[in-house]
């Protein structure tokens, strides 16, 4: 039996613990919010141990591991205290909200041999697998170009009361959905060497962003594009897809379904035949213990639960990881920051090439 | 409103079980109309696009009430009060027509916790936002009344839109169930069934993706027979705990099992997929959506042909 902690029950920390409280390989042995509401009733009637401190938590109970599903500025001083005691780490994306925090703490746990994993469930996916297999095997030739997207109807108003709705305390649509896609590009074709013409652009909110569009370039002159918008309310849920280019064809996979077309230059591949060919998530997905809300949230916690059991596997989101994903989501902010970089030919004046100066012009005439 | 009068069926009749408390075997899902499917984004908003009218939507209705079907299946959608409405307003066009009400429409309250938190989210759903604030002044832990309240007012605000129609079924859905059943919030289970018995004369049903596990937890929150609704196809697909231990729970669990994703949204062709769920013993009903005359009939004449 593997021992785990599960620290913040919000609306992610909820369903991992229902998740992996189900695992037949774990025993939860504590929770910690700071809300008592939430630990009283889940301690009447769940029998859960229960703290509002984490450290206590550690000091109290024996533990291999832990959950950490706090809001995203408190992840780094958590994860560094569970680390420092010998406890692998699960830890809600973002991993923090500065990059070097991350690589460090990337480093302090392979110093010391523990397990870690972030919640970037999409490498769960069934169709994201089939395409992360689909590139490793060269089935679409030399990669020349990602588009990464994720839309969905988080943000419909102006004002939010948690701290998603606050930048400075990893809220916000870059962290909080931008993180989704990024992650899986860099899954797809590697780490990126520079972003370009970042907008982080408000819908309805007023201390952060709602869309976030970028040029990513990635090595081997991979360029990829990015586009976000947590304020698309013409989605019912979060919807990410990627379409990958490559030479020899193209993939585009959400979490549905994953279409790939070949040319017929393309080198043979059981399963799929030149030009379209479409699997369904009803095909590639395994089967999981316990179903709440994916089977790839199920897979993810498993994946963790199997690398404590033995280490040796490869791992599927590790710190490292996640540490890259911060790193370009500081790319991100930094040029966003400065501003537009836009090129003119010679000769054109701003005054007469923007919309916004014709727009107003029109509007003059009219009125 | 339409006026057209509703086809008749074309062929059996009504497809109910008169004079029985069993389930009628063809229930009809409303997963299409709302963008919902688990194969395809696009064929998700193709189907967005077709029913944001409430006559498209209607006119499938019927064609199913055509075919003989009499209960939908339905989320507690804002746009189901329309449904509702219609069905409400014509009580002879739509003769023996009942609802069986899936709640919560979950992302309508997960949408509310990412924006305003657990608590906010509650408070925007509770009838009365005074009570919930009453409550947890002074951070008070909640007493069992508290959390039966909750509940109660919950299932309460989402059976406001189906007064006047028959809601002989309530659901608690899968999200939801599958939340308390891993957290292990059994006695829930038993709140949700018995306000939904005493007040709405209903029965409760409870509908999950992991079907062996919530029979022991039903077990154990005392619901003798409870009305279950999970995956149940031939490619096992969403049915944790594998076929086989489905199966086992069908052959020789008391149960009333409603099978859902009998196609596996589409994988599986439909005879042979009708014609498996058929051979599985104590299968009461089945739950289906679709989009099309065609497919509602045709399915209807395989469940009447495996019928006999």
């Amino acid at each position: 039996m593997i021992r785990v902690g599960v620290v913040g029950l919000g609306k992610m920390g909820l369903s991992h613990l229902s998740m992996i409280r189900a695992h037949p390989d774990v025993s939860v042995e504590a929770v910690v919010d700071s809300a008592g509401y939430i630990l009283g009733v889940l301690s009447k009637y769940t029998g859960l141990k229960t703290f509002t401190d984490f450290e206590k938590m550690l000091d109290s109970v024996e533990l291999d591991a832990v959950l950490i599903a706090t809001p995203t500025r408190f992840h780094a001083a958590m994860v560094r205290t569970a680390l420092d005691r010998g406890l692998h780490v699960f830890c809600e994306k973002p991993l923090t909200l500065t990059a070097a925090e991350s690589a460090e703490l990337a480093g302090v746990a392979a110093v010391r041999g523990l397990v870690t994993q972030v919640g970037y469930h999409n490498r769960f996916v069934g169709t994201f697998r089939e395409a992360k297999r689909l590139l490793e095997t060269g089935a679409i030739g030399r990669v020349t170009h990602l588009q990464a997207e994720s839309y969905g109807p988080v943000v419909l108003k102006a004002k939010g009361t948690t701290w998603r709705s606050k930048r400075t305390e990893g809220g916000g649509c870059l962290y909080d959905y931008a993180a989704h896609p990024l992650d899986l590009a860099t899954w797809f074709v590697g780490n990126a060497t520079g972003v370009g013409g970042t907008i982080l652009g408000s819908v309805f909110s007023e201390s952060t962003e709602d869309e976030v569009y970028s040029t990513i370039y990635f090595a081997d002159g991979v360029s990829g594009q990015l586009s976000v918008n947590w304020s698309d309310e013409s989605y019912r849920k979060m919807t990410t897809r990627v379409s990958i280019f490559g030479t020899q064809g193209k993939i585009i996979a959400d979490r549905q379904e994953i279409q790939v077309y070949l040319r017929s230059t393309a080198p043979e591949l059981e399963g799929y035949e030149p030009g379209w060919t479409i699997r369904s998530t009803t095909e590639l997905t395994d089967e999981v213990w316990f179903y709440l809300r994916g089977e790839e949230y199920s897979a993810q916690l498993d994946h963790f639960v199997q690398r404590i059991g033995d280490p040796s596997l490869p791992a599927t989101n590790d710190f490292a990881s996640a540490a890259i994903t911060d790193r370009i989501i500081e790319l991100l902010t930094a040029d966003a920051a400065a501003g537009p970089a836009t090129t003119t030919l010679v000769g054109e004046t701003t005054a007469s090439t923007s919309p916004k100066a014709r727009r107003g012009s029109l509007l003059g005439r009219r009125s | 409103m339409s006026t057209t009068a509703p086809r008749t069926a074309d062929s059996g009749g009504p497809l109910t079980t008169p004079g029985s408390s069993k389930l009628d075997p063809v229930l009809f899902g409303d997963n299409q109309f709302f963008g919902i499917n688990h194969r395809s984004e696009e064929k998700a908003r193709e189907q967005a696009m077709r029913f944001q009218d409430l006559d498209a939507i209607m006119a499938v209705i019927d064609d199913a009430y055509a075919s003989g079907i009499r209960t939908l299946m339905c989320t507690t959608h804002d746009r189901i009060a329309d449904v509702v409405e219609r069905v409400r307003a014509e009580p002879e066009r739509y003769d023996g027509f009942s609802f069986f009400p899936c709640m919560p429409y979950a992302h309508k309250y997960a949408d509310a916790v990412t924006e305003s938190g657990i608590l906010g989210a509650l408070n925007r759903f509770m009838p009365d936002e005074g009570m919930l604030n009453a409550m947890m002044r002074g951070g008070r832990s909640l007493a069992k009344k508290d959390i039966e309240g909750i509940i109660t007012l919950l299932v309460d605000a989402e059976m406001a839109g189906f007064a006047g129609v028959r809601t002989p079924v309530v659901w608690l859905q899968n999200v939801v169930v599958d939340l308390l059943l891993g957290l292990g919030f059994t006695d829930a289970f038993a709140i949700f069934a018995n306000h939904v018995r005493t007040r709405y004369g209903a029965e409760p049903g409870f509908i999950t993706m992991n079907l062996p596990m919530l029979l022991d937890h039903l077990d154990q929150a005392g619901i003798e027979n409870p009305l279950v609704c999970s995956n149940i196809n031939k490619i096992g697909f969403r049915m944790s705990g594998g076929v086989e231990a489905y199966q086992d729970a069908l052959a020789k669990r008391p149960f009333r099992a409603v099978a859902m994703s009998v196609f596996a949204s589409g994988a599986i062709p439909p005879r042979e997929a009708l014609e498996w769920i058929s051979a599985q013993p104590g299968i009461e009903s089945i739950v289906f959506g679709a989009s099309s005359r065609s497919h509602i009939e045709s399915t209807v004449a395989l469940v009447r042909e495996f019928e006999n």
